[in-house]
């Protein structure tokens, strides 16, 4: 969906598709349109060398159809990239989902569609966009930190989506949402010392190369001296890059309705364990809309229905959900009509996550207080083994380091495959340190806007080495 | 129905696209601008997917991806750029943009592209295996045999809850270069499957059992019983299911294995597939999907398993998901050798990375996974082979084991980013005892080193126990692209793997 340029066809402004999507529509029972606009640059580098770098605008139309049928109310989801030049195209669009909700028969999450609460000034605003040249002041930094002498290998990554979501209750709504990255990965000329450093940004005006490649510099020299250690139980300080990645997969794995039917590790004898006492830490994991620096969508855009989650809901307004509130279970996401069937509140899902409740410590305090431990950069490759307590496996990744009498001593030679329940950090941890933007390393490509502190979890369960570095 | 002729086979709807002169626009443009080699896709992939939850629909989603991108190379620095637009203008005004790219990243390219030579194809058109199109089956029939096949397990005793879905793509491609190759090509991928639960809420525990089939590159045909017995395996399904709640938990340990091909396909996939890619192991990976411990100073010498170990990568074989006639740099597919008698003999490679093992040509492997994309070395079909002397059946693989698992159909993985480490579950372990099988156990995951665990390879099966696995979302690259591939294997036997209790690990 990019500008229209002399000598093609014109392209339909979004808000024109918008409109004329739902003109098309008006003898449906209801209908959503939604159209994404994703400007995004990169820069990826490896062997100290640029490698691929671009920028792209890519754009999408979701046309979710509302269709009265024998029984209730059906809904079909039809999608396409195509660049819309003519009306026709839109027309096709609706009678392909019109007939998709035909063939699909009445939603079990059908549920009264939401009206307008008030006017979104933004709406005839055209797709915010970004370009290469939001790396400016990064990239010649950048260039200086690949001149120097360890092999550098990342990627930066700046995206601005703008979506409008249009529905025939006379819903008009307009997001800007900027999602930006850096993973820096450095590693010693004989490739036998990793570090990793990443940051997300909104605007890569937060970004300070120079200072994460000296984080990754200052983590290679501590392999200046390299031990190997059996697998087994160890005091672990999880870094905040480490503990987003584990507490990402546990809040996708708060769905109400699995909970409310006994097929989840939320699930109790009594129903779901919301309230149930994990830590006397005062710890608090929640998504907030508007968390200054990790906003996002105000209300849902929602292009296919699943586990708390519903075409229905386009629309609906976002808020602060607490996954975990003091230390208990706090709540599980339920779609409207989920939310209705089991006698709960609308929870949508969020799309930040922020754990709170440590102390003011930096890691570098924690190390201090550490008699002899494991501190680890991020985590990698982290799959579900057991549902029921929601076991997960994977492994440490570009760099293991021991801790000894306070303070860093070696460069653990080799990484370990861990076995552990994000439930059990939050039950296990005795110490957390302050609350701090982060990238998760394993989930980024889905989820980066988290903030998190460093967490102490005595015995954390190395279950075997990796020879993998 | 089939029809003879392959470009009868092709979608209209591409076939009605102005591709030549797409071509011709972006091709001359980029010659005039001074590109030594331009090549130009255009593809439209359509996909549908449907899911049941307790035999309701709660999705039914249709997408439909088009575009064209133009990749150039000019003074031997790669340019690429893409665009929604299929018209020969903006064709043309893509290839000057690609042009652009080019010379804007000479200063900072310090490799120049060098390429492997390649024969011209012209006017090639290619149509995957399969009889009929899923996208021409109404959808209210999915929908209706997803339902029944719900329902049929729904009525079982002990199934709590079904999920079902399906999920069917076809993807057009048309590519044309300056050399004159142009080749037109279509291929059709589907996904059924199915997961039945049992809770236990007293005990506060509940299992799942999901459907061991693959992802085939096949048509509607498939769903309704060529290739898998759907029926067969709907029926036993809940029998198997309360069985395994009620197993007992394994007792940790080593122990001999025979592995099923529906749970190796994976092991494969992940042990050996992306180890033996070409750019993991020169370090183009290196900060996301990682490298591999297969160095290309040790081809030809590393002893990657026993001699029971031939693994080949093909792009060939019928019904394959990487399965296509020509790849993304124009190269006429093929299969070879990974790996011979235990032996690292080979990688997957593009016209670039040819060279460098000093090769001729190309094996092949170059795909992106939308117009919008860069091609990029991705995974061919990378499959075990069986015993070529003798048709060794999986029951006397297990009669060979007096102490043991057989491992059936894939579940949780996990390996480290240089490939060495790894840890999988599965959908259903029947103890081993005396040779024979002995019902189910509970909890097990097998975990182990790569090259321990292919030199504990002591027999494979034959050719009847061999089947086509696979996997239609294997991620790679940043920004990612994600690429469907097949493995095909025999039964296995390990000797000696270690066996983890995942309860005891969660303690």
């Amino acid at each position: 969906m990019n500008a229209p340029v002399g000598g093609s066809l014109a392209v339909l402004r979004p808000q024109d598709v918008v409109e004329r999507t739902l003109a098309a529509a008006t003898h449906l029972h209801g209908c959503a349109v939604i159209v994404r606009e994703t400007s995004e640059a990169v820069l990826r580098w490896a062997n100290s060398t640029m490698t691929t770098n671009g920028h792209t605008t890519s754009g999408q139309v979701t046309v979710v159809a509302f269709v009265a049928v024998e029984g209730g109310i059906a809904a079909g989801v039809v999608s396409s990239s195509v660049a819309v030049t003519a009306a026709a195209q839109l027309e096709d669009l609706v009678r392909a989902a019109e007939s998709a909700a035909r063939d699909a028969g009445p939603a079990r999450d059908a549920t009264p569609l939401l009206h307008p609460t008030g006017d979104d000034p933004s709406w005839s605003e055209p797709a915010a966009e970004t370009s290469i040249r939001v790396f400016g002041r990064f990239a010649g930094d950048l260039a200086e930190v690949l001149a120097g002498p360890n092999r550098h290998y990342g990627f930066a990554s700046h995206e601005v989506t703008t979506v409008w979501l249009g529905t025939s209750t006379g819903i008009r709504r307009r997001w800007v949402q900027p999602t930006g990255s850096v993973e820096l990965n450095a590693k010693t000329p004989d490739l036998q010392g990793s570090a990793w450093t990443g940051a997300s940004t909104a605007d890569f005006s937060d970004v300070d190369v120079m200072a994460l490649a000296s984080e990754a510099g200052r983590r290679l020299e501590w392999g200046g001296r390299r031990v190997s250690l059996d697998p087994g139980r160890y005091d672990t300080l999880l870094s905040p890059s480490s503990v987003s990645d584990l507490l990402i997969y546990l809040i996708w794995s708060m769905d109400g309705r699995p909970a409310q039917e006994g097929r989840s590790a939320f699930s109790g004898p009594n129903g779901p364990r919301v309230g149930e006492r994990l830590t006397d830490l005062p710890l608090t994991l929640a998504s907030d809309p508007g968390a200054p620096g990790l906003g996002y969508e105000t209300f849902l855009t929602v292009t296919g229905s699943g586990e708390g989650i519903s075409v229905f809901d386009n629309g609906a307004p976002t808020r602060r959900v607490e996954r975990v509130s003091s230390g208990t279970i706090g709540e599980l996401t339920y779609s409207r009509a989920e939310a209705a069937e089991f006698g709960t509140r609308f929870t949508p899902p969020g799309d930040n996550l922020i754990l709170t409740g440590g102390s003011g410590e930096s890691i570098e305090d924690m190390v201090a207080r550490t008699e002899r431990g494991l501190l680890l950069t991020c985590l990698w490759y982290i799959r579900e083994v057991d549902p029921v307590t929601l076991l997960l496996t994977g492994l440490t990744r570009d760099g293991v380091y021991l801790v000894d009498g306070g303070e860093v001593v070696a460069e653990i030679d080799h990484n370990f495959r861990f076995n552990y329940s994000p439930l059990d950090v939050l039950r296990r941890t005795t110490e957390v340190g302050a609350t701090e933007r982060t990238l998760p390393r394993e989930w980024k490509d889905w989820f980066t806007r988290t903030a998190m502190p460093p967490v102490r979890v005595p015995e954390f369960n190395m279950s075997s080495v990796s020879l993998g570095r | 129905m089939r029809a003879d002729r392959p470009a009868d086979r092709l979608d209209p709807e591409f076939r009605a696209l102005p591709l030549a002169a797409l071509a011709d626009a972006a091709l001359s443009r980029a010659v005039a601008l001074g590109a030594q080699h331009a090549d130009l896709r255009v593809e439209r992939v359509v996909s549908q997917s449907i899911d049941l939850r307790d035999g309701t629909v709660t999705g039914v989603s249709d997408t439909t991806t088009v575009g064209l991108a133009v990749r150039v190379i000019v003074d031997g620095v790669w340019g690429f750029a893409s665009h929604v637009e299929l018209t020969p203008e903006r064709a043309a005004a893509t290839a000057e943009r690609a042009v652009a790219v080019a010379r804007t990243l000479a200063p900072v390219a310090i490799e120049r592209v060098e390429r492997a030579s390649e024969p011209v194809y012209a006017d090639a058109v290619w149509v995957s295996a399969y009889d009929i199109d899923p996208f021409t089956v109404p959808t209210r029939e999915k929908v209706e045999l997803l339902g029944e096949w719900s329902q049929r397990l729904l009525a079982a005793d002990g199934v709590d809850h079904v999920r079902a879905g399906l999920a069917e793509v076809r993807e057009n491609k048309f590519y044309a270069d300056t050399s004159g190759t142009s080749t037109t090509q279509q291929r059709v991928r589907i996904e059924p499957g199915f997961t039945a639960t049992t809770v236990d809420r007293a005990a506060g525990a509940f299992e799942t059992m999901s459907s061991l089939a693959p992802p085939a590159g096949r048509g509607w045909e498939y769903v309704t019983g060529t290739g898998w017995d759907w029926d067969g395996e709907l029926a036993q399904l809940p029998e198997l299911l309360a069985e395994k709640a009620k197993a007992p938990s394994v007792e940790s340990g080593a122990y001999d294995l025979v592995i099923d091909p529906t749970n190796l396909w994976l092991t494969i996939h992940e042990s050996v597939g992306h180890a033996t890619e070409y750019d993991r192991a020169i370090g183009y990976e290196a900060a996301y999907a990682g490298t591999s411990f297969a160095t290309p100073d040790l081809l030809g010498t590393l002893r990657y398993g026993s001699e029971h170990m031939h693994v080949t990568g093909d792009r060939t074989v019928p019904h394959g998901l990487s399965t296509i006639g020509y790849d993304d740099d124009g190269v006429a597919t093929t299969e070879w050798d990974l790996v011979r008698d235990g032996v690292l003999v080979g990688y997957q490679l593009d016209r670039t990375f040819a060279p460098r093992l000093g090769l001729v040509r190309s094996n092949g492997c170059a795909f992106a996974d939308s117009p919008h994309h860069v091609p990029i070395q991705r995974m061919a079909n990378v499959s075990l082979q069986p015993d070529p002397v003798r048709d060794t059946t999986t029951e006397e693989l297990i009669a060979g084991i007096d102490r043991g698992i057989y491992v059936v159909g894939d579940k949780s993985w996990s390996i480290d980013m240089q490939r060495y480490n790894f840890q999988f579950t599965g959908q259903r372990f029947f103890r081993i005892e005396g040779g024979r099988l002995a019902g189910q156990l509970r909890d097990v995951a097998y975990q182990a080193t790569t090259t321990d665990f292919w030199g504990a390879l002591d027999a494979v099966g034959g050719p009847s126990t061999w089947l086509l696995h696979g996997a239609m979302n294997c991620g790679k690259a940043q920004p990612g692209q994600v690429a469907a591939v097949s493995h095909g294997s025999p039964s296995a036997r390990f000797r000696g793997i270690n066996v983890l209790n995942t309860q005891e690990e969660g303690l």
